[in-house]
């Protein structure tokens, strides 16, 4: 079983890497992209555990570490194999 | 006065503070492994800068669940001084023990330049030796600088004096991007200090500036 994590910048966050990356886009002429936001994807794999344990122990992780609540909201989907 | 002095995995301007603090009359420093629980032996505690676990998901982030950090923590509940700068500073804020949050710098680049601040609160144990209206200069090292905080906590720190330091114009102004040009800030009892600039490497002439000697003697001063 795998959680896929996905942490983002709170809307309202300033984002440089992603601005910096827009505009990198747009001078390569690669326009209409109103907006870039760069996050993090994290992958957790667990062995032989039901999918709501899974799901309480990847809530857990995001809210004590992997996610700043001042400034990142993340968010999470549990993929079994 | 007794400072202990926190060495992470990745730390490296511990050595700079043992000195700085080392040279001072009364007061004596030591090196203090974050393994370790117990800080109840010290009158005041300096988190340094560095990079504790090599910045790893987030400056500061894997640093918080040392043991060290518990007896931080139960240390600041007594009233005991506390500074961490740069990583430090980094360490607070993930610790919840200064509120807001540091990201990348405005311009996502590593900044390593001299600042100028200004002083806020000068009725402080970290800022009361600071002669008044004068900005201090020391320098800066970092990618996450960028001090952001809500709007309720930005009010709340300017409601109660929280704000230690901002950027003064004198050496070019806020390097980062940060919230109200914030350098450093305070808990709410002003027993902790968290900034970015750092004032152990402006501590003798020859370094460019010795302004940073006046946060230690201050902190010395009781």
């Amino acid at each position: 079983m795998k959680a896929k994590v996905y942490i983002s910048y709170k809307e309202g966050i300033l984002d440089p890497q992603g601005k910096t990356v827009g505009s990198a886009l747009d001078s390569m002429g690669i326009s209409r992209i109103e907006n870039v936001r760069i996050g993090k994807y994290i992958e957790l794999s667990f062995k032989e555990i039901s999918k709501k344990e899974a799901e309480s122990i990847t809530e857990e992780s995001c809210r004590k570490l992997l996610a700043n609540p001042n400034t990142e909201t993340f968010r999470f989907e549990i993929e079994e194999e | 006065m007794k400072f202990a002095i926190l060495v992470f995995p990745g730390s490296n301007c511990d050595h700079d503070a043992y000195k700085v603090i080392d040279d001072l009359d009364g007061a004596y420093p030591s090196f203090v492994w974050h393994k370790e629980n117990d800080l109840s032996d010290f009158d005041s505690i300096i988190i340094p800068g560095g990079f504790s676990y090599g910045d790893y998901l987030r400056a500061g982030a894997i640093a918080k669940f040392s043991p060290i950090m518990k007896a931080v923590i139960s240390e600041s509940k007594k009233g005991k001084k506390i500074i961490g700068i740069c990583n430090g500073f980094q360490i607070l804020l993930e610790s919840e023990l200064l509120d807001g949050a540091l990201i990348n710098n405005n311009r996502v680049k590593f900044r390593s330049e001299e600042v100028s601040l200004n002083t806020k609160n000068y009725n402080t144990i970290f800022t009361q030796s600071i002669p008044k209206n004068k900005e201090i200069v020391m320098p800066i090292a970092h990618r996450q600088g960028n001090y952001t905080a809500s709007e309720d906590i930005l009010k709340k720190l300017e409601d109660n004096n929280q704000i230690a330091f901002t950027y003064s114009d004198l050496k070019g102004g806020n390097p980062n991007g940060s919230c109200l040009d914030i350098a450093g800030v305070l808990n709410k009892q002003k027993n902790v200090l968290g900034m970015m600039p750092h004032p152990e490497r402006a501590s003798d002439p020859i370094l460019g500036s010795d302004d940073g000697l006046y946060i230690f003697k201050s902190i010395l001063m009781g």
